[in-house]
C-alpha cells in the first residue's frame, strides 16, 4: 500500500502531465472502491430505518401507513392511540426480561461448567447447545408446539417465556463462554492465596472479570427474546407479543404508532449504545 | 527500609514429608521430602515439566498432594485451602486482577482478611517497591517491571510465613531480570521471610538462593548450595544442567590411593577418590568431569612445559570463539568426543587457531568422577522434558 | 545457610506410608449440578420436542379423531411430492440471499476491521443499531421502499432495469413487490448483520502488518486479498454463511410480507399447515425433511471448508 503510493508520488512528480491526470480521479476510485462499496451497504442497512422514522410522521390515508401523505405528529403525540399496541409492547418487554433472566442464569452456570472443569458427557453437552443455533426456528417453533400441544398445555404467556429461554440459552452460553475461558485461571488461585474464600473468590474476582460476557450474552438474549416471531407466533396461542401485533397489522392495516414506536426503540438504543461506548472508552485500558 | 509498625515475621520453615502428585497415570512428582529452613532462600531449579511447578503448588495449596503432607512452621496445612495458609505466592505472569488498580490489587488480602485500615500499609508496601505513585494506575497500564514488583507487593503486605515464586522473572528481558534478582534478594534480606523460589534459570538460581534443589523427571537430584552443586555434581543431569560440563567415558585402573587412576581416551587420567560419587573399583566405568574453565589450552609444540602431574589429553582446535572475557574453544580430542574450553583473555596465544594441534590439562583436583551408567546427555539444553509440568496445573 | 540444613531426600525420616488422597466426591459433582437447569431445559424443550416431532410425523388421523402413530411415511412423499417447488425455492432464495450477503457485507466488514480508524465504533453501532428496531416494522419499510409508484420502482423503470429483470423471471411487469426480487432483498437485508458480525470479528483478528508483510513480498493489493486477506478470514465466512443461510431457508415472514403466492417458502407451508390447516403430520414431515436438508448442507459445507473447529 504505502509502496504504491510512494511511487505514485514520484512519478507525478517527474510526468505530472495530461495522462496521469485524466487517471487520477480512477486512481481515486480504485483505490477507494472497498470504502465505497461498504458505506452502500451501511446505506442499505439504515434506509428502513430512515423510512420508519419519515413515516412516523405520516397521515395516511386509510389502513395502511405505506405512502407518503402529509406531515403531522399525531402519532408522536398519541403513542399508545391504537388498542392493544402498548398492552403487546408491554408484554413483549415482560417476557423479554424474564426470559434474559432466566437464560442468562442458566447459561452462564453451563458456561462455567464447560469451561472451568472437566467431565464426561462434555461432547454432548457442546453438541446440545450448539444444535439450537443451527437449527430454522421454525424446526423449533413447531416442535415446541407440538409438544404443547400433546401435553395439553395452554398456550400463553408461559408457553412464550419457555420458548424464549431455550432459544437464548445457546447465545448466553457461548458469549460467556468466550469470556471464561480467555480468563487467566491464575487469577483464581491468586484470590484464593491472598485469603479469599471460594465464594468472595467467585464474587470479587470471577464474576467482574466474566462480567462482559455475561452482559453481552443478556443483552442478545434481550434482543432475541423482544424481536422474536416466528417461535412466538408458533406457541403464544391468542398472547399477542408486540412483533405479533406488527404481523397482524400488516394484514389489518398499519397504524403509524407502530412507526413511532420502532423509531424510539431505535433512538433508546443509540443512545445505550453511545452511552455505553463513552463509559467504555474511559474503561478501556483497563480492558484487555 | 523497615516496617516498623507490624511485628517483623521471622519466616516460617517448610517440611514437605514423601509429597507426591500423579494425574492419571502420568506422576509429575515422585515421593519427596524436602525441608526449607526458616528465613532462607530457597530455590527449585528445573526445566520445564521436571515438577518444581507442581511442588511449589502444592505448598500454597493450590494443588492437593496425591501423598504425603506439607508442613508449616511444624503445622501440618496439607488439608488447609490456600485461603487459609500463611503463605503467599507471586504467580507466573503476576495474576495481577484486571479490574482492580494497583492500590486495590495490593490491599486484596489484607481486604479479605477483614482488615479494615488498610491505607497505611499499601502505601508503605508501595513506596517499598517503589510504585507509590502507580497506586490508581489498572494493571495494564504498568510496564513489566513495575507490575512484578505489583505482585510482589501484593502478596508480602501480608507478612506470609514463606513466600511463594513461581518464575517471577521470567517474562522479564535479561537486564531488567538482573536488577530484579538483586532487588528480590535486598527485600528477602530485609524482610526475612522464607522464599521459596521456582525457576528454569539456573543463574539466577545460583545468584539468589542459598539453597538450591535441582529437579529432574518429578524428583530431587540434588540439592545443596549453589557452588557446592557447581563443584560436586551428584549426577550428569545436575553436572550438564547447571553450567556445561566436560565428560568423559574412563574406566578405573587403580584403586584405593587418594586419587583414583583413571583410563580414558588412550591416556591416563588421575581424579581425587573424594569427589567420586560413583562406586570406584578397578575395572569400573566411570565419567570423569571438568569445567571448562578449570580446562588450559597448550599449543602441541609446547606440551612439554605443561605443569607436571596435571592430566593431559591430546586434540585438535575445532571452532574457537572470542566472547570478550574469556575464548571459548572446541576441542576434537580421539576417544573423548568434543571438550569445551573456556581460556580467559589474558595473554593470547596466536597459535591457537582452528585446525592447530594441542594439548588440554587440568588440575587433576578439579575433577569429578559421575556413575557411567547414565545419560552423558542429561540436562543438556534441548534434552528437556516437555511442557507437563504447566500444562497440568 | 548452608546445605546440610536442608537435608537430602533419603536422609529424612518417613515413618508413614503415604495416604493416598482422594477429591471429595461434593466437588467432582459440582460441573453437573452447575449443568443440570439449563440442560435440562434444553433437553425437555429442544431435543424432546424434537423427537416427538418425529413421532408426530409418522401418525395419521384427524383433529377430531385423535392422531395415532401408524408409521406412516407416505405423509414424507406425499409432502414431498406437493410441496417440493417451495423446497427448491427456498433452499434457491436463501443461497442467492447468503451470496448477496456475502459480497455486499464483506467491504462493509473490511471497512470497519481496516480502514474505519476513529469512525470504527460508529460505524459498528450503525450496522448493530437496526437491530433494536423490530425487523418486522422494518420488512414492512421495504414495502414502502419497493413500492409501485415510489421512486426505486420509477429509477429502475426509466433505466429499463426491470424490463431485463422480468425477462429473467426475477420480476413481474413494471412493479418490484410482490415478485422474487423483493423477497430476496428482504432476505438479504434482514440477515446482513448476521454475516457482518462474524466477518468483521475474523477479519479484525488479522495482523494489519501482514498486509504489509504481502505487499513488500511483491505481492499487488488485489493478490494480498487473495492470497492472504480472505484464506485468513474463512471462519467468519464460514460462520456469517451459516448464520445467514439456515434462518433465511426456513423463513417465511419475507415471502409473506413481501412477496405473493407464487413466491411462497417452505417456511410459509410449514406455518400454514400447522397454524391454519392443522395438519400436524405434514407440518412435522416438512419440518424434519427442513431440518435434515440443512443439517446435511451444513455438515458438507464444514467439511470441505475444513474449519470443524467452528462449534
Amino acid at each position: 500500500m504505502a509502496a504504491t503510493e510512494t511511487t505514485g508520488k514520484t512519478t507525478g512528480k517527474t510526468a505530472g502531465t495530461t495522462p496521469r491526470a485524466t487517471a487520477a480521479p480512477l486512481r481515486w476510485l480504485r483505490r477507494n472502491v472497498v470504502i465505497l462499496a461498504g458505506l452502500a451497504t451501511l446505506a442499505y442497512l439504515i434506509l428502513p430505518n430512515v423510512v420508519v422514522m419519515v413515516f412516523s410522521f405520516n397521515k395516511p390515508h386509510g389502513r395502511f401507513n405505506y405512502q407518503w401523505q402529509q406531515f403531522s405528529t399525531d402519532a408522536w403525540t398519541d403513542p399508545c392511540g391504537v388498542a392493544d399496541l402498548c398492552g403487546s409492547l408491554g408484554l413483549s418487554l415482560q417476557i423479554a426480561v424474564w426470559a434474559t433472566v432466566g437464560a442468562t442464569v442458566l447459561g452462564t452456570m453451563i458456561a462455567f461448567a464447560l469451561a472451568r472443569y472437566r467431565f464426561r458427557a462434555r461432547a454432548g453437552v457442546n453438541t446440545l447447545i450448539f444444535l439450537p443455533m443451527a437449527m430454522p426456528e421454525v424446526v423449533m417453533a413447531a416442535s415446541l408446539a407440538t409438544l404443547f400441544l400433546n401435553m395439553g398445555i395452554q398456550f400463553g404467556f408461559w408457553t412464550i417465556l419457555i420458548a424464549h429461554i431455550m432459544f437464548c440459552l445457546s447465545f448466553v452460553v457461548t458469549a460467556v463462554k468466550a469470556r471464561v475461558m480467555s480468563m487467566d485461571p491464575r487469577l483464581e488461585q491468586a484470590a484464593q492465596d491472598l485469603y479469599a474464600s471460594p465464594v468472595q473468590t467467585f464474587l470479587r474476582v470471577t464474576l467482574p472479570i466474566a462480567a462482559p460476557g455475561i452482559a453481552s450474552g443478556a443483552l442478545l438474549s434481550f434482543a432475541l427474546s423482544f424481536d422474536d416471531f416466528i417461535i412466538t407466533n408458533f406457541n403464544a396461542g391468542s398472547t399477542v407479543t408486540f412483533p405479533m401485533f406488527v404481523w397482524g397489522s400488516a394484514q389489518r392495516g398499519t397504524p403509524v404508532q407502530i412507526n413511532v414506536i420502532g423509531t424510539a426503540m431505535f433512538l433508546v438504543a443509540v443512545l445505550c449504545v453511545l452511552a455505553g461506548q463513552m463509559a467504555g472508552t474511559r474503561r478501556k485500558r483497563s480492558k484487555k | 527500609m523497615t516496617m516498623t509498625h507490624t511485628p517483623q515475621s521471622s519466616g516460617g520453615d517448610v517440611r514437605l514429608s514423601q509429597i507426591s502428585k500423579t494425574y492419571g497415570s502420568f506422576t509429575a512428582v515422585h515421593p519427596l521430602d524436602l525441608t526449607v529452613p526458616a528465613g532462607s532462600f530457597f530455590a527449585l531449579l528445573g526445566a520445564s515439566g521436571c515438577g518444581k511447578t507442581t511442588t511449589l503448588r502444592m505448598i500454597a495449596g493450590l494443588e492437593d498432594p496425591t501423598t504425603g503432607t506439607v508442613e508449616l512452621s511444624g503445622e501440618d496445612v496439607t488439608a488447609l485451602p490456600p485461603y487459609k495458609r500463611q503463605v503467599n505466592t507471586v504467580f507466573q505472569n503476576y495474576a495481577l486482577f484486571p479490574h482492580l488498580d494497583i492500590y486495590e490489587n495490593v490491599a486484596f488480602g489484607l481486604r479479605r482478611r477483614g482488615v479494615k485500615s488498610v491505607k497505611k500499609q499499601v502505601e508503605e508496601m508501595l513506596d517499598l517497591v517503589q510504585l507509590g505513585p502507580m497506586a490508581r494506575r489498572k494493571p495494564q497500564q504498568l510496564s513489566g517491571g513495575q507490575q512484578q514488583r505489583v505482585a510482589v507487593a501484593r502478596a508480602l503486605i501480608n507478612h506470609p510465613q514463606v513466600l511463594l515464586l513461581d518464575e517471577p522473572l521470567g517474562a522479564l528481558d535479561l537486564k531488567l531480570r538482573r536488577q530484579m534478582q538483586l532487588e528480590l534478594k535486598r527485600i528477602q534480606t530485609e524482610v526475612g521471610i522464607t522464599f521459596v523460589h521456582v525457576t528454569h534459570d539456573q543463574e539466577e538460581a545460583m545468584t539468589m538462593a542459598d539453597t538450591v534443589a535441582v529437579m529432574n523427571g518429578g524428583r530431587v537430584e540434588q540439592l545443596g548450595a549453589p557452588a557446592d552443586l557447581y563443584e560436586n555434581p551428584a549426577t550428569t543431569f545436575v553436572a550438564n544442567f547447571l553450567g556445561t560440563s566436560n565428560l568423559i567415558e574412563a574406566e578405573v585402573v587403580e584403586a584405593g590411593g587418594e586419587d583414583l587412576l583413571l583410563r580414558a581416551a588412550g591416556t591416563k587420567l588421575r581424579l581425587p577418590a573424594a569427589r567420586c560419587s560413583a562406586s570406584a573399583a578397578a575395572g569400573d566405568k566411570v565419567l570423569a568431569g571438568v569445567r571448562p574453565e578449570k580446562m588450559a589450552l597448550a599449543h602441541a609444540d609446547d606440551a612439554a612445559s605443561v605443569t607436571d602431574g596435571h592430566n593431559r589429553l591430546p586434540g585438535r582446535i575445532k571452532d574457537a570463539s572470542f566472547i570478550g572475557v574469556s575464548t571459548q574453544y572446541v576441542i576434537e580430542a580421539p576417544g573423548a568426543g568434543e571438550i569445551s574450553v573456556y581460556e580467559q583473555n589474558i595473554t593470547r596465544d596466536g597459535r591457537l587457531i582452528p585446525g592447530a594441534e594441542v594439548v588440554v590439562h587440568w588440575n587433576p583436583a578439579h575433577t569429578f568422577g559421575l556413575d557411567a551408567a547414565q545419560s552423558l546427555l542429561a540436562g543438556k539444553t534441548g534434552a528437556a522434558g516437555a511442557d507437563l509440568d504447566e500444562e497440568a496445573a | 545457610m548452608t546445605a546440610t540444613e536442608a537435608p537430602a531426600p533419603p536422609e529424612s525420616d518417613a515413618t508413614e506410608p503415604p495416604a493416598l488422597r482422594r477429591t471429595p466426591t461434593r466437588k467432582r459433582l459440582v460441573p453437573y449440578w452447575l449443568l443440570l437447569p439449563g440442560i435440562l431445559w434444553l433437553l425437555v424443550f429442544f431435543a424432546a420436542p424434537l423427537v416427538y416431532q418425529a413421532s408426530t410425523s409418522l401418525q395419521t388421523g384427524s383433529l377430531e379423531e385423535g392422531f395415532k402413530v401408524t408409521w406412516h411415511l407416505a405423509t414424507y412423499w406425499d409432502a414431498l411430492g406437493e410441496y417440493w417447488p417451495q423446497f427448491v425455492r427456498s433452499m434457491g432464495y436463501a443461497g442467492i440471499a447468503t451470496a448477496l450477503c456475502l459480497l455486499l457485507g464483506y467491504p462493509l466488514a473490511y471497512l470497519i476491521a481496516f480502514k474505519a480508524g476513529r469512525w470504527r465504533n460508529v460505524v459498528m453501532m450503525l450496522v448493530i443499531a437496526p437491530f433494536f428496531t423490530s425487523f418486522l416494522i422494518r420488512t414492512l419499510a421495504w414495502k414502502t421502499i419497493l413500492a409501485d409508484g415510489g421512486p426505486v420502482v420509477g429509477a429502475l423503470n426509466s433505466l429499463h432495469i426491470l424490463d431485463v429483470t422480468s425477462a429473467l423471471g426475477i420480476t413481474e411487469g413494471h412493479r418490484v413487490l410482490a415478485t422474487p426480487l423483493a423477497v430476496v432483498c428482504g432476505l438479504t437485508y434482514n440477515f446482513l448483520p448476521f454475516m457482518i458480525l462474524p466477518l468483521y470479528t475474523s477479519l479484525e483478528r488479522i495482523d494489519p502488518r501482514l498486509h504489509e508483510a504481502a505487499g513488500d513480498l511483491y505481492a499487488r493489493p488485489v493478490t494480498t486479498f487473495r492470497r492472504v486477506t480472505f484464506p485468513l478470514s474463512m471462519p467468519g465466512v464460514v460462520a456469517g454463511t451459516l448464520l445467514t443461510f439456515i434462518p433465511a431457508a426456513g423463513d417465511y415472514i419475507n415471502a409473506e410480507l413481501l412477496g405473493s403466492t407464487d413466491q411462497k417458502m417452505i417456511g410459509n407451508v410449514i406455518q400454514s399447515q400447522f397454524l391454519r390447516v392443522l395438519d400436524y403430520p405434514t407440518a412435522a414431515a416438512l419440518s424434519f425433511i427442513l431440518m435434515a436438508a440443512i443439517l446435511a448442507m451444513v455438515t458438507i459445507y464444514i467439511r470441505k471448508s475444513g474449519t470443524e473447529d467452528l462449534v
